[in-house]
């Protein structure tokens, strides 16, 4: 599969980029068209950690396949978790109780601002500045925490289970959360001196990888990078689930569609899921945190799709089912899959360099795309 | 999504189409099922009919029925929520349908994943090759229901 390096007689050289790269976040493998040094083609050529996760959870029961799910796009495994849930539940009609819809919106957003923070430091080490990236790590391991103490995991969360949640919140988590909230809205304020203002990020990133919104719907982009478009696309706004609709929250949206503006989009999003956590954590109601479902699932027959707002768009997790205990088939509509598509109509006619720029931009996480 | 949303007459859309249509209702989203040698004419008369205009494929799959193959495709607006879900069925030894890809640029991703994954042949795409899998996979479908393989696969 690797290409070797090739100069033609017209001039182009063919590169590997990957599938061992520091811009690639995880092994993604690129094989790039240059001219000198301008980008005519990018090819991406997938599959380095495809596990077939679809083909697995046709034989995993419905309680099971969510634990799958958590290895997908492992900053955002909360609401991977929460997108299959939500089709079991909507497939077998289950009323999930206030408090554990609240719990599910908080940890989500809780997970949005440690995947945008995680992104915000690799962006800004994808460009050439080292001390963001120790900044966002910081501050992630204090959401780390959080997630630690109530879901006994850091990463692969599995907390959110058809019905509502796996166990009630930690009894330290209000307080936590609201320790965490002051602080973090002084570091985002740092994060503007670092880098928002910064002019040679600025000039790294602005007119760099402009993606116009046609070519975001049609390339089926969504997410931050599809609203630096132009295109509010949030599903959260589109079709809100859970207790979305009654909290106060704007969709940020910016019109350039450069990196820069994919950039400014990702730091208000946190600044929005910071007043949503702000909003419910005094307000979680009591009650239980988790209808009462049979233990063994069988979902009617037919065909279910439910879709959430993953920190990189829009999840679709898509089951059809035979009304056994497994699906029959399931597929999961991955944001960084479509996104990743675009790559090449943003990337071309650029030089080499801002390829990085372009892919910091997109936020890629790998086994989100390949599943 | 500021704008007001306006209902569908998925009635009037079907009998306004350009070619044979079946409309199923009753389940979440309306189907549509389409012979496969219709799709094209399909496709462009939901990208394009002023009513519709569907430019946000957001879900391009199909399924395995062991007798049949299934492509799915998942339409919607971009501003309204239009979703409609079409439906074809592909002849199993040989599946085949016409690429969607000069439409919906999306699909040229998504087709190639079901290319290697199911083995349909989709006509007129561009650049119809393995995406996911390695090379030398061709012909082996490991999302069909029959695949078997004894090194990659673990039976649970």
């Amino acid at each position: 599969m690797l290409q070797e390096i090739t100069s033609t007689d017209t001039g182009c050289l063919t590169i590997n980029v990957g599938p061992q790269h520091p811009s690639t976040h995880g092994v993604l493998h690129l094989v790039i068209t240059l001219s000198g040094e301008t980008i005519l083609r990018v090819d991406p050529h997938l599959g380095y950690i495809h596990r077939s996760i679809e083909k697995m959870c046709e034989s995993l029961s419905y309680r099971q396949f969510i634990y799958v799910t958590s290895r997908m796009d492992y900053l955002s495994s909360h609401i991977n978790n929460h997108g299959c849930a939500l089709c079991v539940e909507q497939a077998l009609q289950i009323e999930v109780p206030p408090r554990a819809q609240v719990i599910r919106v908080l940890m989500d957003e809780l997970t949005r601002m440690a995947s945008h923070v995680l992104w915000w430091g690799a962006m800004a080490m994808d460009v050439g500045a080292i001390t963001p990236f120790f900044h966002a790590f910081r501050e992630r391991e204090l959401i780390n925490e959080i997630m630690e103490e109530t879901c006994g995991a850091r990463l692969t969360m599995n907390y959110m289970v058809p019905g509502g949640v796996m166990f009630d919140l930690h009894p330290n988590f209000q307080k936590r959360v609201k320790d965490f909230i002051p602080f973090f809205k002084s570091k985002l304020d740092e994060y503007d001196e670092l880098l928002t203002h910064n002019i040679i990020f600025k000039q790294r990133t602005q007119h760099i990888g402009v993606l116009s919104r046609e070519d975001a719907i049609s390339y089926g982009v969504t997410g931050p990078t599809a609203r630096a478009s132009g295109w509010a696309c949030d599903v959260r706004k589109r079709v809100p689930y859970e207790c979305y609709d009654r909290l106060r929250f704007e969709e940020v949206v910016e019109q350039a569609g450069d990196c820069y503006a994919r950039y400014l989009v990702r730091m208000g999003e946190m600044r929005q899921s910071l007043s949503l956590v702000e909003q419910l954590i005094d307000n979680i109601p009591q009650g239980d945190f988790q209808a009462k479902t049979k233990a063994v699932l069988k979902l009617p027959k037919g065909e279910f799709y439910s879709r959430v707002e993953t920190a990189r768009g829009e999840f679709g997790v898509y089951i059809v089912s035979e009304g056994g205990t497994t699906p029959y088939r399931i597929k999961f509509r991955s944001p960084g899959f479509s996104n990743l598509s675009a790559l090449d109509h943003m990337a071309r006619g650029h030089k080499i360099g801002d390829l990085v720029a372009i892919m910091g931009s997109l936020d890629l996480v790998i086994p989100d795309i390949d599943r | 999504m500021n704008e007001p949303q306006t209902a569908v007459d998925w009635e009037a859309v079907v009998a306004h189409a350009p070619v044979p249509v079946q409309l199923i209702s009753g389940t979440p989203w309306p189907e549509l099922h389409v012979e496969a040698p219709n799709w094209p004419d399909l496709a462009q008369f939901l990208r394009t009919a002023p009513e519709l205009q569907l430019d946000y494929l957001f879900c391009l799959t199909c399924v395995d029925w062991k007798t049949h193959l299934t492509m799915v495709y998942h339409l919607n607006h971009s501003r309204q929520e239009r979703v409609v879900v079409v439906k074809s069925q592909l002849d199993r030894d040989q599946p085949q349908i016409a690429s969607v890809a000069g439409i919906w640029r999306t699909a040229e991703f998504h087709e190639r994943e079901v290319f290697e994954m199911f083995g349909v042949q989709f006509l007129g795409h561009p650049d119809l090759r393995l995406l996911i899998l390695p090379e030398g996979w061709e012909g082996r479908n490991p999302l069909r229901k029959d695949y078997e393989d004894p090194v990659n696969m673990i039976r649970l």
